[in-house]
């Protein structure tokens, strides 16, 4: 079954209740997926800094080994914010790839969640309320988010098998539905030299949309790609840097609702995750057409 | 005027008030639905339930005799396996609305999406807005009535329900066929849009229905249509 929820806000004056707006839709949600749980928060652009999300199983071991290193090498250039098994690290944007490199020498078994100019990833097993509880997201601030509650389908029910799949630099998908031809499509990008981490089908149409914009096609195009690629049922909400698409497969079985104010834009897999927005009684409320687009940006 | 409130009562209580109600003069009223899932279903009894605002999945399901108004949309399964009474809905209406329905009317004053009425085996749909794709898919018996447009592959392996357009079908599904308007089939409108107050002309609507090359058909066995 599982859940997603997206929120894009318009108006400024929303920005710092974004976290408690995203975590109210989301635990909403809970019934449709108790399995995992996780939110992509887009916040605002240090320039010239990128952020890493980063987890690990033993955050109080890793992240102060992680830390202690990191200010050898590089003194005070680097911050870090803990939240839970989760930590953002601000890394300029010169030393990304020097950075990236010394955090896998010096703990191989942290897993980078997303990395990004804006977006930071939180995700974790267990109910939403439970799971944005562990990571405060209702305190966080941003323009948009989105998020997903798991009923797992197609992989072992672990954090990493959490939604959502970030695969390209401020990218993250998160997935209603299964896709039956994700192995096909794993071996193909796996001939192209991508590879997947994970044994989740998402995860491969997340690299696969990475993939075409890398080959230079914009989300929209690589979108509409996927509807010849990728074999199945989804509902995709994807998140970019400056906004987030929708799409759902030819035969739209996987329910989606989507309301917009002068305020914000949302997204619901069900009318309940809305119900509690600001003026949801006077908003345009409808349902995405199936295989057709649709895209906000800031 | 009973009112009962959603955002203070549990679900089941509201419900089980509903379907154990037999003063059948009372009127009932569901506040704060909030998108709830199977609000007033199973009601068995000819009272007039009204629910303020939109619901989740399965409203109004499974209803016999009760007359059932939205004021709101409802979300995927309205009404589904209706024996009879009546369903209105105010706004639009998500997927399989009216699915399997035996009996009664469905009327969905806004747009319906994918398969509306599919499987219907009797149940009358009217909507007045557009219908998505898919709508009728095995229909078996029923009338569905569509005011506005029609999207992909309507009537897909359609039986013997019969179904009017009154505007444009983007495509026709497996074995589903234009077929011409009869005096019969006016009257069916006319008739039905008086007791609805629906201002509408049967002269603008198109019928369509089952070429009955797909499955086994006798018209031995068949209703005169």
């Amino acid at each position: 079954m599982c859940g997603i929820v997206g929120l894009f806000l318009k108006d400024e004056t929303l920005h710092s209740c974004l976290g408690s707006m995203l975590t109210q839709m989301l635990s909403t949600m809970g019934d449709r997926g108790p399995d995992s749980s996780g939110i992509a928060i887009y916040n605002s652009n240090t320039e010239g800094i990128c952020k890493v999300t980063i987890m690990s199983d033993k955050p109080e071991v890793d992240f102060d080994i992680i830390k202690n290193e990191l200010r050898h090498v590089f003194d005070d250039e680097i911050t870090a914010i803990k939240r839970h098994n989760h930590a953002v690290v601000n890394i300029p944007k010169k030393k990304f790839n020097i950075v990236i490199k010394e955090i896998n020498r010096i703990c191989p078994a942290v897993r980078i969640m997303s990395s990004g100019s804006r977006i930071e990833i939180y995700k974790e097993v267990g109910l939403p309320g439970h799971v944005t509880s562990l990571f405060k997201i209702r305190e966080m601030k941003g323009t948009h988010g989105i998020g997903h509650t798991r009923m797992a389908t197609e992989s072992e029910v672990t954090t990493f098998g959490a939604h959502p799949f970030s695969t390209g630099m401020d990218q993250c998908l998160v997935h209603n539905g299964s896709l039956s031809n994700h192995n096909l499509l794993r071996r193909k990008l796996a001939r192209e030299g991508i590879s997947v981490k994970t044994e989740n089908d998402t995860e491969v149409a997340a690299v696969y949309l990475s993939w075409k914009m890398g080959q230079g096609y914009t989300l929209e195009e690589a979108l509409k790609q996927s509807l010849v690629d990728l074999d199945g049922f989804f509902t995709f909400l994807v998140g970019t840097k400056n906004g987030f698409g929708v799409l759902r497969d030819p035969i739209a079985c996987k329910p989606a609702v989507m309301a917009e104010t002068q305020q914000y834009v949302a997204f619901g897999s069900e009318y309940r995750a809305l119900a509690t927005l600001p003026n949801i009684n006077s908003a345009k409320v409808w349902e995405p057409e199936p295989a057709t687009v649709y895209f906000w940006e800031l | 005027m009973e009112i009962l409130d959603l955002s203070k009562d549990s679900l089941s209580a509201v419900n089980q008030k509903l379907q154990a109600a037999t003063n059948l003069d009372r009127q009932w009223l569901i506040e704060n639905p909030g998108g709830s899932h199977a609000i007033a279903v199973g009601l068995e009894i000819p009272i007039q339930v009204t629910v303020n605002g939109s619901t989740g999945y399965y409203c109004a399901g499974m209803n016999k005799q009760a007359t059932i108004k939205i004021n709101g949309s409802v979300g995927p399964g309205v009404a589904e396996n209706m024996m009879s009474g009546k369903v209105i809905i105010e706004g639009d209406a998500s997927q399989y609305a009216g699915a399997t329905g035996n009996g009664g009317l469905l009327l969905v004053k806004g747009n319906a999406s994918s398969r509306c009425g599919i499987s219907m085996k009797g149940i009358d749909i009217v909507v007045c807005g557009s219908v998505g794709h898919m709508a009728g898919f095995m229909a078996q018996s029923g009338n569905l009535v569509i005011l506005g447009n029609a999207g992909d592959s309507l009537g897909d392996s359609l039986y013997e329900a019969r179904i009017f357009v009154r505007g444009s079908v983007k495509s026709l599904g497996v074995d589903c066929i234009e077929k011409e308007m009869r005096e019969e089939h006016r009257e069916y409108l006319e008739n039905l849009f008086k007791i609805e107050e629906i201002d509408c002309d049967s002269k603008e609507f198109r019928r369509y229905g089952s070429a009955r090359q797909l499955y086994n058909f006798n018209v031995d066995h068949a209703a005169i249509d």
